[in-house]
């Protein structure tokens, strides 16, 4: 691997001194052809008149109405819980006597880290998330490979075959599985013809039922990225192993596993964040004691009308996917990745 | 390779676990019988049912609504959002830009559903708009995070794009707007309807978030498809899930039989 990076340098280097004029003359007139390209970039660069406003329009957007919410969000979960509309306190009071008083509660707060039943619910979320991305990898891998492997003109059939379900109604596909996994559902129907089992399995409603449907619904984002770094391996890093000796297996560990990783994590972590706060799938599949945190969340907000112990809830959650999402945006920035599985094929 | 039969069977694994259990859900769309389970004949019953059941289809309007309109305001904002990440190089503010345009794509949705609502709250505490919500609420979250996604097909599609393109453009003394409106979005249009329609799908898709930031008057489909989905499985909701399937399949092959056609002219027309 090393070697054939050095060398495709090496002819990076030797493209560009033959192009550098040995004469003093050839190298002033390339100056000057530099120059003018100077002057034409900042000539392009003095026109963009509308620039400032393109750039201002999305800043605007997405300051107000994603980044100045999590300022309301961190707001109300110092606030109080009343029985009022809305339902919580202001946390700025003038009193009659001119004092202005700040009033911070942070009993949302000591109460989610008391009661075992949030910190759990924590664990859980994470403990599930982390097991459905790895099925999800197990699942996806051999896929993306497979894709990669086969003739461009049909790679682009099966990767459209494999966006397609993540075009449609997530609800939908989640409900799908709701017919198959039912007692007297499809699956349990099919295991009592073959003979397999004699009495339906309680299917729906278990962790088993939890994890398909996480992965069934987060296929398409772990394959894609996968895809993007798989194809773009150079084949004839596997050719070289194979001469050397090395067996498919092995030549797959060392060579192909560890070339896609950027894709392996851009993928882990495009399941593990959205599945962390994931309130349909638990909520419609998951059994009634797999607690997870989202659900908390929704069951907080919607048949408690806790306003504040949800947003508290929710600034838990996002400190413990800040890191998770700063590294899935640093691998997203990446220069020399930016046809990261996500951006290209979706 | 070595290893194709393992690669062949995990693959048609994967297509049979992505495609099965939609296959059988359109198929017992067409089942006689009201258990979802037990074949009863083939009819197209629920159907007829489901076109005169009024909550659906009112809901079904009201999402229709929302999402078109959703589609056409995210591809605006996405377009400049994308615009700016891949023309204008290093300028200030780019990271802030780019960390909020990645954000929402993998926030988990019960807190950007919760955090629209408390800011839609504060407003109207402030203001005192929007005095109601429903429409405008669930329409103007669903355009933060559709927009989002919009920004990354489009920041991609530019980023692979020939700049000598646009560059020859302006030296023959092209304005920028001139040059944007006649090179760069011809170029980028397979990114642009692809965008509008994921923009599409995704607010018709959307439970969580417009669960949060609705009010007593917005019921979108989603939402009653939620409802009677946790009250037990109904074949009208089979029939249902089948059309929407039918109307954002046909979509997707239509655009993408369209673009394939223009690219295949353009090719033909660059020989």
């Amino acid at each position: 691997m090393a070697l054939n990076k050095w060398s495709s340098v090496g002819n990076m280097r030797e493209r560009q001194s033959a192009v550098l004029p040995q004469t003093l003359l050839g190298r002033f007139r390339l100056w000057l052809i530099n120059f003018m390209n100077w002057r034409r970039v900042r000539g392009i660069a003095r026109s963009l008149r509308g620039r400032p406003l393109v750039i201002l329009v999305p800043i605007l957007w997405f300051s107000i109405f994603f980044l100045l919410p999590f300022l309301f969000v961190l707001k109300i979960s110092f606030a109080e819980s009343l029985l009022a509309q809305p339902p919580f306190s202001a946390l700025l009071h003038w009193s009659s006597d001119g004092i202005l008083q700040l009033r911070l509660n942070v009993g949302n707060f000591l109460m989610l880290l008391e009661d075992s039943l949030y910190f759990s619910a924590l664990i859980n979320s994470i403990k599930v998330a982390a097991i459905s991305a790895f099925l999800t990898l197990f699942i996806g891998y051999p896929m993306a490979l497979g894709i990669s492997r086969v003739q461009s003109s049909w790679r682009l059939v099966l990767l459209m075959l494999v966006i397609l379900p993540f075009w449609t109604s997530f609800l939908i596909r989640v409900y799908a599985w709701i017919g198959l996994l039912k007692n007297n559902g499809l699956l349990n129907n099919l295991l009592l013809w073959i003979g397999i089992i004699d009495k339906p399995l309680p299917l729906l409603h278990s962790d088993f039922a939890l994890y398909i449907g996480i992965v069934y619904s987060y296929l398409p984002f772990m394959v894609l990225p996968l895809y993007a770094t798989l194809v773009k391996l150079d084949q004839s890093l596997l050719e070289a192993a194979e001469d050397l000796g090395c067996r498919p297996l092995s030549a797959f560990w060392r060579v192909t596993f560890p070339l896609s990783l950027p894709g392996v994590i851009a993928g882990s972590l495009l399941v593990f964040i959205p599945a962390v706060g994931e309130f349909v799938i638990p909520d419609l599949l998951g059994g009634p004691d797999s607690l997870m945190i989202g659900k908390i969340l929704w069951t907080e907000f919607f048949n408690n009308r806790d306003w504040p112990v949800a947003s508290a809830i929710a600034v838990l959650m996002l400190l413990l996917l800040v890191v998770p999402m700063m590294l899935f945006q640093r691998i997203q920035d990446r220069p020399d990745n930016h046809g990261n599985g996500l951006r290209n094929e979706l | 390779m070595r290893r194709p039969w393992f690669l062949f069977t995990m693959l048609s694994f994967g297509y049979a676990f992505l495609y099965g259990p939609i296959i059988s859900l359109v198929v017992y769309s067409f089942n006689k019988s009201r258990l979802v389970t037990v074949w009863g004949g083939f009819s197209t019953h629920w159907y007829r049912e489901l076109l005169h059941d009024e909550q659906i289809l009112s809901a079904a309007w009201l999402s229709l609504k929302i999402a078109s309109l959703n589609a056409c305001l995210a591809v605006i904002l996405g377009l400049f959002a994308g615009f700016s990440l891949a023309r204008f190089g290093r300028f200030r503010g780019r990271g802030f830009l780019s960390g909020m345009v990645g954000a929402p794509l993998v926030m988990p949705d019960v807190i950007l559903g919760l955090s629209m609502l408390l800011l839609f709250v504060a407003m109207q505490q402030t203001f005192g708009w929007p005095q109601t919500r429903g429409m405008t609420t669930i329409l103007l979250a669903h355009v933060t995070f559709s927009a989002a996604y919009v920004t990354v097909i489009v920041q991609s599609r530019l980023v692979d794009m020939d700049v000598s393109l646009e560059e020859a453009a302006m030296d023959l003394g092209a304005r920028p707007w001139k040059v944007f409106l006649l090179i760069t979005l011809p170029v980028i249009v397979p990114a642009i309807s692809a965008g509008w329609l994921l923009a599409f799908t995704l607010s018709l898709d959307d439970l969580v978030i417009a669960s949060f930031v609705s009010g007593p008057g917005g019921t979108t489909l989603p939402m009653v498809v939620y409802s009677s989905v946790r009250l037990g499985v109904s074949p009208v909701i089979n029939a249902l899930a089948s059309l929407i399937l039918l109307l954002v399949t046909s979509g997707i092959i239509i655009t993408g039989l369209l673009l394939h056609r223009q690219e295949k002219l353009q090719k033909t027309s660059e020989l």
